[in-house]
């Protein structure tokens, strides 16, 4: 098994084929919407595949280090940065075939007028822990 | 209480239970049970005989829940409160249990999941924390896995072939989690070998010692990986050495070679030298000319590269790699080490880097960056 990361962005993305903004939806849609993630994350703890699942909000802050007894330095949101995650989910699976596959049914999420959003998701591995035999 | 002790009798009770007439999900969900009272009841009384408290036990968890269930559907109760007499222990019942839990009908998680359960003893919250997934998913891949079995004759032979394959996998996996994986996997293939007369589980009972043997010179005391060749030898475990070296001597008796075997007798060779330069080569390379006549397969092609650059030099081990495949995972880790090997060192780093960046786990990849990074700086000085 391997883990998977699927990342999904509010911005940073390809644009989706159904691309009206959320805030367009109708209560329906958004409901409509909402019911499949869940469908689809408890489909997958079903299977025994569900690892976990998040939402951010798209409000952020970038923070660092600004020297020894000093307070950490704040900034942003930064309205040019182009990269902004909404969400993630966590899959384990058996094969690469097997996240994609997953990633395309949860890129097909309903939106506005109840079709497929077609929303562009990456899939990311995770690094595992070192296997005891390699030589 | 004895958690060891409870955990190795688990097969057995399940197995006395199925020959008692359970079916082996039901069998295997009354031992669970039963293995939570123990951990309640024995600390306070320990029981004189823990095999038969647990069937005891065991048994009475399994007719409570056929009675729940036969009532639950207003059908007759069919099962008897008297256990039925059965044939005892004539057939090896935790054999049978390694065989349905390793069916060549299961996915590979499936099997290393239900066979840490119901072989291993382990519950379902530790088998989640080693493989780092929440216990729900882990519930959902073992009771799939029961429903995937559960037509499957209890008695039937099975393929040591598929077991081996389980416990290497769990092996392999390492210790990531709260479970050593790699001491379970050794238990449960010791436990197995004790059980058969077959060569190649005692070739992987003899990879394992030898492997987990070098465990403390692995990782050095800030988490990075040792290169075998940096390894402090004198931190190899020479009592698991020893024991992985007998076990391999007489599965090679047998004269009948597979691939667990040829592995281990590579390992035992790198075991044999007490200094990195004193290893024998050569030795090793017939070995993985066996490997990969057995296995046919592209990792034991790619190692033979290394084994081969060692053996006949830098450019020989080139000449081995030349005909791989560039995609194949770590071969541009063996074409860096070849390529700094043969005095190139520009070469060298920009593979090692390249490596990196498609490393598998992150051990290989901080490892692998550290080779870049010295390689960049030698060369700027």
């Amino acid at each position: 098994m391997a883990k998977y990361l699927l990342l999904k962005h509010y911005r940073g993305a390809p644009a989706s084929v159904n691309d009206v903004p959320m805030d367009q939806w109708t209560p329906e849609e958004l409901s409509a919407h909402m019911q499949y993630m869940e469908d689809f994350a408890a489909r997958l703890e079903g299977t025994g595949e569900f690892v976990d699942g998040q939402a951010l909000s798209p409000e952020g802050t970038f923070v660092r280090y600004d020297g020894e007894g000093r307070p950490p330095v704040t900034d942003g949101p930064f309205a040019e940065t182009k990269d902004l995650i909404a969400g993630w989910m966590v899959i384990d699976v058996e094969t690469y075939e097997r996240a994609l596959e997953l990633a395309g049914e949860l890129s097909a999420a309903p939106g506005a007028g109840g079709t497929p959003i077609h929303e562009w998701l990456e899939v990311r591995p995770f690094l595992a822990a070192a296997p005891t035999i390699t030589e | 209480m004895d958690e060891a002790l409870q955990r190795t009798l688990t097969p057995t009770v399940i197995g006395i239970l199925v020959r008692r007439g359970a079916h082996f999900a039901a069998a295997e969900d009354a031992v669970q049970d039963a293995l939570v009272e123990a951990v309640r009841a024995w600390p306070d009384d320990p029981p004189r005989d823990p095999k038969g408290w647990l069937v005891t036990v065991a048994w009475r968890k399994f007719l409570d829940a056929a009675r729940a269930d036969t009532s639950r559907r207003h059908r007759e109760v069919r099962v008897e409160g008297e256990p039925m007499p059965g044939p005892g222990e004539v057939v090896d019942d935790t054999l049978q249990l390694y065989f349905l839990c390793a069916h060549p009908s299961l996915t590979p998680a499936s099997a290393v999941a239900l066979t840490l359960r119901a072989v291993g003893g382990l519950t379902t919250r530790q088998i989640a924390q080693a493989y780092l997934v929440p216990e729900a998913t882990m519930a959902q891949r073992i009771s799939r896995a029961k429903r995937t079995v559960a037509g499957v004759r209890f008695n039937q032979p099975g393929d040591v072939a598929t077991v081996l394959r389980v416990l290497y996998l769990v092996f392999n996996e390492g210790y990531s989690g709260d479970v050593d994986l790699a001491g379970e996997a050794i238990r449960l293939t010791r436990q197995l070998a004790a059980k058969t007369n077959h060569e190649e589980v005692a070739g992987l009972l003899a990879l394992m010692l030898l492997h987990h043997a070098r465990r403390p010179a692995r990782t050095g005391p800030d988490g990075r990986l040792v290169p075998l060749a940096e390894q402090d030898r004198s931190l190899w475990n020479t009592r698991l050495i020893a024991e992985g070296v007998d076990v391999l001597q007489i599965a090679l008796t047998s004269d009948r070679l597979g691939e667990f075997q040829a592995q281990a007798a590579i390992a035992a060779l790198h075991a044999d030298a007490r200094t990195a330069e004193e290893t024998d080569w050569v030795q090793i390379v017939e070995w993985y000319d066996e490997l990969v006549r057995l296995t046919d397969s592209p990792v034991a092609r790619l190692n033979r590269a290394v084994a081969v650059g060692e053996a006949d030099g830098p450019r020989a081990g080139l000449a081995a790699l030349a005909g791989l495949d560039p995609a194949l995972p770590r071969h541009a880790a063996v074409a860096a080490y070849l390529h700094e090997r043969d005095g190139d060192p520009v070469t060298a780093a920009r593979l090692y880097a390249e490596a990196a960046r498609s490393a598998p786990n992150l051990p290989e990849r901080d490892h692998l960056t550290r080779q870049a990074a010295r390689l960049k700086a030698e060369l700027r000085s």
